[in-house]
């Protein structure tokens, strides 16, 4: 098995790889081409501001090669959110996989970002195989994906939205399974058993 | 829903964890990563580790051991003390801390939040402030709470959210090592006026004081040590009483 976490700049990537690794596995970094598109499973992370990190992939022209990939591929927090058509952060067009887009939360309702562990619900993917309804898991993001038709889990944070996304062989979660505790290790089991 | 998160204080010195009682006196309570792994496993929803090093060398010995609770640590953990520049706080992002918090440094010079913001994101900008109460005023103080400033906790407080702070670490020096409680009215103040997270710190005795700072502070966090390093409340258990009282926390 091979996996490997697409490095392209953005952001504190050790930590899914340690998380890997606790669970037994050793993930590369990577942002070669040619590495990418041999691996058996891709992990597509990202923290920090979405324009920058949307450059610093077309740098690479990782822009192009991601959405062509056949293999099941993670998108995580800002990396599911560069899967979609579009942020309102930077107002940055994404890769286009999930046809959707990303809003801003507004913060009449609740701080933003919302920081801390919430709760994921209506599980529709073999990605939570034995998670339970209701687990808790780690997010700290101010921009969220509207409930949708590729939604595979949902979260409440004012309004009710997407932390999970699947299309075909993408996989996307706004929260951070390698901070999750054993819950968020067990869905980084369940990726790898996909 | 979000839950309110309960974060065990870990001081380091030397690659050692110690808690100060009022900032002074220090005790040893053991191997940090140990301690944050059971921790982690007992319920803790995050960690921060607090570098209270005089010197240079001793903080090269607190990334080597960012980069172990990294690696053996399942839940988010900030790390703070001596962090000046954005290099410093590259070097800790890289070695996989989730977040820094910066004290003095930002007072000396705030830009340094407006920098640390724009290159990694608020999200892992905690700015800790350790105020004290003198004749009815909030005063900030500096250096570990060793040296008073002009500013005032709210006036600074809404200056850093502004900057881009992600959240406050606001100690109480009249309350920090007293076990008699948080600072509630203080906090409730400060999360009522700010839009980004507030965690209480200094005062927690007791399981109460946790309830009241999360009802009465209306604080998103609260932070504690020496109860929980030396056993007086089991996380678990406080979790359980914070439940009781229609706290949503994660059990």
């Amino acid at each position: 098995m091979k996996v490997v976490i697409i490095d392209y700049g953005a952001g504190n990537i050790k930590s899914v790889q340690f998380a890997f690794k606790r669970i037994g596995l050793d993930a590369a970094l990577s942002k070669d081409s040619g590495t990418i598109q041999q691996a058996d499973k891709l992990v597509f992370p990202g923290v920090g501001e979405a324009s920058s990190a949307m450059k610093k992939l077309k740098e690479s022209q990782l822009d192009l090669i991601i959405p062509k990939l056949k293999q099941p591929v993670l998108g995580i927090c800002l990396g599911m959110q560069l899967m979609c058509n579009k942020t309102e952060e930077g107002n940055t067009k994404g890769l286009g996989i999930f046809d959707v887009s990303v809003k801003k939360f507004s913060n009449q309702l609740n701080k933003v970002p919302q920081m801390g562990w919430n709760n994921v619900f209506d599980l529709k993917s073999k990605l939570f195989s034995n998670i339970n309804e209701q687990e808790y898991m780690y997010l700290v993001h101010s921009y969220y994906v509207e409930q949708c038709e590729y939604e595979i889990a949902s979260t409440n944070y004012g309004v009710n939205y997407a932390s999970a996304l699947q299309k075909d062989n993408f996989y996307g979660v706004q929260f951070h399974p390698e901070k999750s505790s054993a819950a968020g290790e067990k869905i980084l089991k369940n990726f790898i058993e996909l | 829903m979000l839950t309110k998160r309960i974060i065990p204080c870990l001081d380091i010195k030397n690659g050692r964890t110690v808690k100060g009682v009022n900032f002074v006196n220090l005790r040893d309570a053991g191997d940090p990563v140990v301690l944050a792994k059971q921790y982690a496993r007992n319920g803790a929803d995050e960690l921060v580790f607090l570098d209270i090093s005089a010197t240079q060398e001793a903080r090269k010995t607190t990334r080597d051991m960012v980069l172990k609770v990294a690696e053996q640590v399942n839940i988010p953990f900030t790390v703070g003390g001596g962090i000046s520049s954005v290099e410093d706080v590259d070097i800790l992002l890289k070695n996989g801390a989730d977040k820094v918090s910066v004290n003095s440094s930002a007072i000396k010079r705030p830009d340094l939040i407006n920098e640390l913001a724009n290159k990694f994101g608020s999200q892992c900008v905690v700015v800790a402030i350790d105020a004290k109460q003198l004749e009815g005023k909030w005063k900030v103080h500096l250096a570990g709470g060793s040296i008073p400033t002009n500013l005032d906790l709210f006036e600074w407080a809404r200056e850093v959210e502004q900057r881009g702070a992600g959240e406050i670490l606001f100690t109480s020096m009249n309350h920090d090592g007293t076990k008699n409680g948080f600072a509630n009215e203080a906090l409730s103040n400060l999360s009522q006026e700010l839009r980004i997270p507030i965690i209480a710190s200094g005062g927690a005795g007791s399981k109460q004081h946790f309830v009241d700072a999360f009802k009465k502070g209306k604080a998103d966090a609260a932070l504690a040590a020496s109860v929980f390093h030396f056993g007086d409340i089991p996380i678990k258990d406080l979790k359980q009483e914070l439940k009781n009282n229609n706290i949503e926390v994660r059990l």
